[in-house]
């Protein structure tokens, strides 16, 4: 055996040093496939403006940027950028809003679309499958700012909810101006808009199985209840695990597009719902330094690049077929 | 075989379940619906209902009146055509060469773009650069170029190309055929479901897009529908704070709810519309299989 390994491993070794003196230049691939390097040059011409010139210009957080000199000319002083953000209590709370809500957006969200998908598949009737699908996918394409406006029929001093909790005699909850149940109506809110979506996924997934594998769990005398319990859900596991972990992967990044739309500048709601993304926006308003602003998001990129890695990482060990790379 | 009691069970805990959570997400809708067509008075007196209890068509005849909210629809409108259109040529082009296995540097390049993806510039030097050195500031440019491609939309195009079967490009490059005109006359025809799919995601990207126009965008006929609401909401919020401290009472005098929620409808309306034509797309276009760098 031990010699059979060592071979292999030898014919790999030369196998990959053939392909490397097979392997042509850049510039030799691009004579030999003119027209496919002419249809990526659009696209690799975007990414270049659009992605990767900016991550150069993070050069930015390292240097005392002044408009009149432009970003290269300006002073560099090392690491002086970072001290600001964390000389203050307010990379604390940002940091940690933007954690906490985005790991309840993860679970929560996970758990109501694999219920849904689980649900949905359970049908038998399939014209009200269709119907129901639609409908709870559809809230996932109203952007932000229209749904602050339908939360704010909802959630207004004289809005849907209050109505409710007043004819049950108890007193109204000023939503606005009370900080402390922004997690829960913002996790609301998220499953309300994403839960749907999210179940598309996971309903291929079990669509997917095997149906012989049901059939013959029912001739054991399987119940439905145990058909879920025992074939569906250890079935999806992979998919889940695959999905938490690009979502985990993004949770330095916090909502902006739902933050901003629902909180705006209603600065008494700062405390639970400010997030590393408003306060990026708000600083690049009011900071007169773009240096220090830059370094945050340059500690938020960095920290969320790590955080991928080290997921795809245990994705890897856990379940090699549902990691990213 | 005899149904077991609990298989009753499971059923009707399914039906309950889907068809509460259908309702919720629909009830918002219906609200905001009925507040466009209520009376601000009965509004203001008896609270957001879902059904109007003094019918009123005072807040669409305001919104138009305006004069905002037809130049910021053909805002909108100009940016998700033109967008779409530019996104997907670029897209469809670039996904077809990645996926020709003819070019070595393929998996590199897709590595590049799918870098993308994990590690960005952040606000800063986007802002400053879209800004100061591509002076897209105030323009509908800035609305589009910045998310001219989707590295996402990109990857998953070129694994619908993938599942073509080399064959029908192959006899095509044999009869004399460039990548371009393979592209245009075989490629493209043969996968229309997925051009459907994600040149939808890109539309509705481009519709529901603001935090562009927050960013570059300050004249106001170039605000598109959905930055168009956020002033809404803020200038009527202004107003009212005035007028209260001025000790103005206002009730009703500004159908300031009514107008916001019938500005909601207005923008939603065409996704609403068109979406029981499109939603399969949608579906089809998620579970066509994972994207990997």
């Amino acid at each position: 055996m031990s010699i059979t390994t060592a071979e292999k491993k030898a014919a790999a070794k030369r196998q990959k040093a053939a392909d490397r003196k097979l392997r042509p230049t850049v510039w030799a691939d691009m004579k030999r496939n003119p027209w496919l390097y002419g249809l990526c040059a659009p696209a690799v011409l975007f990414f270049l403006l659009f992605s990767y010139i900016p991550m150069a210009g993070l050069y930015i957080a390292f240097v005392d940027y002044r408009p009149m000199k432009g970003i290269w000319a300006s002073d560099f002083v090392g690491f002086e950028n970072f001290k600001a953000f964390f000389a203050t209590d307010t990379w604390i709370t940002v940091t940690g809003n933007t954690l906490f809500l985005n790991a309840l957006f993860i679970c929560f969200t996970t758990i109501t679309s694999v219920i849904i998908a689980i649900m949905l598949s359970e049908m038998s009737s399939k014209w009200v499958k269709k119907i129901t699908q639609s409908i709870v996918i559809l809230p996932h394409f109203m952007s932000w700012t229209v749904v602050s406006m339908l939360s704010v029929a909802i959630l207004a001093s004289n809005g849907m909810v209050n109505q409710i909790i007043t004819t049950f005699g108890a007193n109204p909850v000023e939503f606005y101006n009370t900080p402390s149940v922004w997690p829960l109506v913002l996790v609301l809110l998220r499953i309300w808009q994403g839960a749907g979506f999210g179940s598309i996924v996971y309903l291929a997934t079990i669509t997917g199985i095997d149906s012989s594998i049901y059939e013959a769990a029912a001739v054991d005398g399987a119940n439905r209840f145990q058909c879920i319990t025992r074939i569906t859900l250890p079935l999806l596991k992979n998919t889940i695990i695959m999905l938490t972990i690009m979502s985990v992967g993004k949770i330095f990044n916090g909502d902006f597009g739902m933050i901003y739309a629902m909180v705006g500048s209603n600065s008494i709601l700062y405390p639970t719902t400010d997030v590393i993304d408003t306060y990026l926006f708000r600083q690049l308003l009011e900071n007169p330094s773009m240096g220090q602003t830059a370094a945050v998001g340059l500690v938020q990129s960095v920290l969320g690049l790590l955080f991928v890695l080290l997921c795809n990482k245990v994705a890897n060990k856990w379940s090699p077929e549902s990691a990213l790379f | 075989m005899k149904k077991a009691k609990s298989d009753y069970a499971v059923s009707i805990v399914v039906y309950v379940f889907i068809i509460g959570f259908a309702l919720i997400c629909l009830i918002p809708f219906l609200l905001v619906l009925s507040s466009s067509f209520t009376d601000q008075a009965s509004l203001n007196q008896n609270g957001y209902q879902l059904w109007p209890e003094v019918f009123s068509t005072a807040a669409y005849s305001m919104l138009f009146k305006s004069g905002t909210i037809v130049p910021a629809y053909g805002v909108t409108i100009f940016v998700t055509v033109v967008g779409t259109v530019l996104s997907m040529l670029v897209t469809c082009a670039c996904a077809y060469a990645l996926s020709c296995k003819s070019m070595y540097y393929r998996r590199a390049l897709s590595m590049i773009i799918y870098f993308t993806m994990l590690f960005n510039g952040g606000l800063v030097p986007t802002y400053l650069w879209v800004t100061k050195y591509l002076h897209l500031s105030d323009s509908l440019w800035s609305l589009i170029l910045p998310s001219l491609v989707n590295a996402w939309n990109l990857l998953l195009m070129r694994n619908f190309f993938n599942g073509i079967p080399e064959a029908l490009s192959e006899s095509a490059r044999i009869d004399g055929a460039n990548d371009m005109k393979i592209l245009f006359k075989i490629i493209l025809p043969v996968s229309l479901p997925g051009i459907a799919t994600i040149g939808l995601f890109y539309a509705l990207a481009y519709w529901n897009e603001w935090y562009k126009a927050l960013l570059y965008i300050h004249t106001e006929w170039k605000y598109p529908l959905q930055y168009l609401i956020m002033q809404i909401q803020k200038n009527i919020q202004y107003v009212q704070q005035n007028a209260a401290q001025a000790g103005v009472v206002t009730d009703g005098l500004i159908p300031a709810e009514t107008v916001q929620m019938a500005t909601a409808i207005v923008t939603i309306g065409p996704i609403i519309l068109l979406y029981p034509f499109l939603q399969k797309y949608f579906v089809q276009g998620l579970t066509v299989g994972s994207v990997k760098g």
